[in-house]
Order: structure tokens, then C-alpha cells, then sequence
């Protein structure tokens, strides 16, 4: 089933994924900074290692996206 | 005076960008615009030449050697003898074509390809650009004489916070072995990231092949300094009630594989993306003016794509350090869960 741009589809989708798995950890980590601020540097860390492993799921999607389109 | 000045000259442009439907459009002839897509992936992908800037007869280039190994016989010429794909070359009785950026040979023999592609040469000027900057902090470094300057103050708070932040704080104690290996990973992915932000330059750590080879690497190294406790907790993680075990050794298993393999999508879906993101909105000029014949409506777009290429371009800086830190730091982590010693 050859319809056009649906691989910009399926690539779009996979942003969603990824601004919204990002955007809850950003909050959640301005949250925990907000409570703690002595505590920052390491959540600051964790918050980096989460949004990288949920980007990384979210670009498995765009990399499927860019080999059919 | 300065505010009826701008609005005039928005109201201009808005006028200005308004002409893409009166020019543009043909009624009796349905033709497509401009596609930009072939010339972003020709900036994307390798080449065996390193192409500069001009079009098609006037495009200035610089020839790269290609390298060819054919059944026992080492054939050296340099590309420019394709002459863009249109000449075959002859070496002995090995012809060689390029088709569709792939050199093949017409009599279907094997070849080892080790030629000096775009890649391969942006990858030595990155390294000798390294080995010129770190060698003059480590020189400097070593005459604790005086207060750090120069390079050194620049490069030495970055590799401590790669040594203690990164390195230290997730190996534990026995940090020091794998300090080397990470420590290059860092900057060899952070210089390749940052030169390929430069103009005409190579697409390195979008290259899936590099980041492959750098995913291997964690990969045999965590493999090789795992000792015996960490293949306990793959066979059976603590903890998990006897029920779960044989969904959860798949798992594990599965897991050994596929964090590498992030690792290596990671890093080459962000930065072919970043490259991607800043081409299409380049390119935006191009399709406004169909490719130079709608001029005033390329002018018009231009200072609005020229902003947005800005914005990404700060964007993609911070994504190059990011995707350096991220990828030693997820490395540091495994080599860790390798190593850690259980206190149980």
C-alpha cells in the first residue's frame, strides 16, 4: 500500500512521542530542582540521561521514517 | 521614525512574498517546483570528492584518492578521473565505474574499498586538529609553573568534568583503565559534531558507519571487563520471583544488544536530523524561488529562513555537546553496571 508522505506520517507521530516523554521529565525535573535547589546538579544529570534514552526511542521511528520515505 | 521604517519594510516584504503565486503558477502546463530533496542528501551523504561550491560544469571540487584493492592488485588514482561518473577508469584489466555513488567493477570482481572518502579526510582533520589543541594543553599542563592560559584554561575544566562527573562518578574505583577509551569518545564525537556545523564540511557522526564502529567499541569493552556478576544479574536478575525468569533472561539478553545499538542510532539520527532541519530550511529560499526564477520572492524569504537557520544553528550547538556527553555518559554507565562490585 504505496500511499505518499506517509512516512512523514509515522515521523511525526514519533515527535509527539518525544516532545511529550521530554516535556513531562523537563517538568518533573523543574519541579524537584523547585523543592531542592541544593539538590540541582544531580537531578540536572538524571534529567539529561532520561530525555536522551526517550529521544533515542523516539529517533528509532524517524530512522524507519527516513529509510521507506 | 524607526517604527514606521520597519513597518514599511515588513509591509514590503509581504508584498514582496506575495508574487510566488502570481509568477509561479502556469495553468497550462502542471509542472512540479523545485524539489530540494537530491541535493540535501548529496550534503548529507559521503562522496569521493570533496565538492565545494558551483554547479555542474562549474563545480569546484577537490578530487579525493580512491583506493582499490582487486584480486592481489592495489589500484591508487584519484577520483577526478570518473569525471563525475561520465569516464570509466582502466587499471590492467580492472574497469572501474561509478554508479550512482557506488564505484562497481564491470566485470563483477571483488574489491576491497579502502578509499580517502569526505568522511575519511574530515575524520583525519578532525584528529590531527585534536592531537594539535590536546597536546598543547597536556605540554602546558605539565609546566605548573604559572596559572593556566590560553587553551589550557579552556580544555582543562572540560576534561575534569568528563574525569569526575562523567567517568568517575559511574565506574566507581576502578575508573582509571577506561579513562582513555572515554575520554576519546567524548571529544572525538564532540569535534565531529562541531565541524560538521562548519560550511562544506563532512557529515562524519551522521555517518551510521562511525557511529557503528564507536557503539562496537563500548560494546567490546563492556563485554571484555564484565566480570562475573554482571552475567549473574543477566541470567537471573536479583529480585525477579521464579515465574518471571524466562520472560526476563530474554529480555536481558536482548537488552546486552540493543543498548550499544541505541547508542549508535542516538548519535546519527540527531545529528543527520540537526543537518537535515538546517538544508530544508536553507533550501526554503530555493523552492520560494523555484530555483532562481522567481527572484524577488526568493529575497523576500530569505531574511525570515536566514532567522530560522540561526535558531537551529544555536540549537545544534548545544545538540552537538549534548550528544558527545549523552554517549559517554550512557557508556560510562554500562562500563559500570559491568564492573560494579556487589556488596550483597
Amino acid at each position: 500500500m504505496e500511499i505518499n508522505g506517509i512516512a512523514a506520517i509515522g515521523a511525526g507521530l514519533s515527535a509527539i512521542g518525544a516532545g511529550i516523554g521530554i516535556g513531562m521529565i523537563g517538568g518533573k525535573a523543574l519541579e524537584a530542582m523547585a523543592r531542592q535547589p541544593e539538590h540541582s546538579g544531580m537531578i540536572q544529570t538524571n534529567m539529561f540521561i532520561a530525555a536522551a534514552l526517550v529521544e533515542g526511542v523516539a529517533l528509532f521511528g524517524v530512522v524507519v521514517a527516513l529509510m521507506q520515505g | 521614525m524607526k517604527k514606521s521604517i520597519s513597518k514599511l519594510i515588513f509591509s514590503l516584504l509581504l508584498i514582496f512574498v506575495s508574487t510566488i503565486n502570481i509568477f509561479a503558477e502556469n495553468p497550462t502546463s502542471k509542472e512540479e517546483g523545485f524539489n530540494p530533496t537530491p541535493q540535501i542528501l548529496h550534503h548529507i551523504a559521503d562522496s569521493y570528492e570533496w565538492h565545494l561550491w558551483g554547479e555542474g560544469d562549474q563545480s569546484v571540487s577537490i578530487p579525493l584518492p580512491v583506493i582499490l584493492y582487486t584480486e592481489g592488485n592495489l589500484d591508487i588514482f584519484m577520483s577526478s578521473e570518473f569525471h563525475h561518473g561520465n569516464s570509466n577508469v582502466i587499471k590492467g584489466d580492472r574497469v572501474y565505474k561509478i554508479d550512482h555513488h557506488h564505484i562497481v567493477e564491470e566485470n563483477n570482481k571483488e574489491f576491497i574499498n579502502i578509499s580517502i572518502t569526505k568522511n575519511v579526510a574530515s575524520m583525519i582533520l578532525a584528529v590531527l586538529i585534536l592531537f594539535f589543541i590536546l597536546r598543547k594543553t597536556a605540554i602546558s599542563y605539565k609546566n605548573k609553573k604559572e596559572a593556566p592560559k590560553g587553551i589550557q584554561s579552556f580544555l582543562e575544566p572540560l576534561i575534569l568534568f568528563v574525569r569526575d562527573d562523567i567517568i568517575k562518578s559511574n565506574i566507581g574505583p576502578k575508573y582509571e583503565k577506561f579513562t582513555m577509551f572515554l575520554m576519546t569518545v567524548f571529544f572525538f564525537i564532540l569535534i565531529n559534531n562541531l565541524l560538521g556545523l562548519t560550511p562544506g564540511a563532512a557529515n562524519v557522526t551522521g555517518n551510521i558507519s562511525v557511529t557503528f564502529v564507536l557503539s562496537i567499541l563500548t560494546f567490546i569493552i563492556i563485554t571484555i571487563s564484565a566480570n562475573k556478576g554482571y552475567w549473574k544479574h543477566i541470567v537471573k536478575p536479583p529480585g525477579t520471583p521464579l515465574p518471571l525468569l524466562p520472560i526476563m533472561i530474554p529480555i536481558e539478553i536482548f537488552g546486552v544488544f540493543t543498548k550499544p545499538f541505541a547508542l549508535m542510532i542516538r548519535l546519527f539520527a540527531n545529528i543527520t536530523a540537526g543537518h537535515i532541519i538546517i538544508f530544508s530550511l536553507i533550501s526554503l529560499i530555493f523552492v520560494a524561488s523555484n530555483n532562481g526564477e522567481n527572484v524577488v520572492a526568493g529575497w523576500a524569504v530569505a531574511p525570515l529562513s536566514v532567522m530560522f537557520v540561526l535558531f537551529i544553528f544555536l540549537i545544534e550547538i548545544l545538540v552537538a555537546f549534548l550528544q558527545a556527553y549523552i554517549f559517554t555518559l550512557l557508556s560510562a554507565v554500562f562500563i559500570g553496571l559491568a564492573v560494579k562490585e556487589e556488596d550483597h
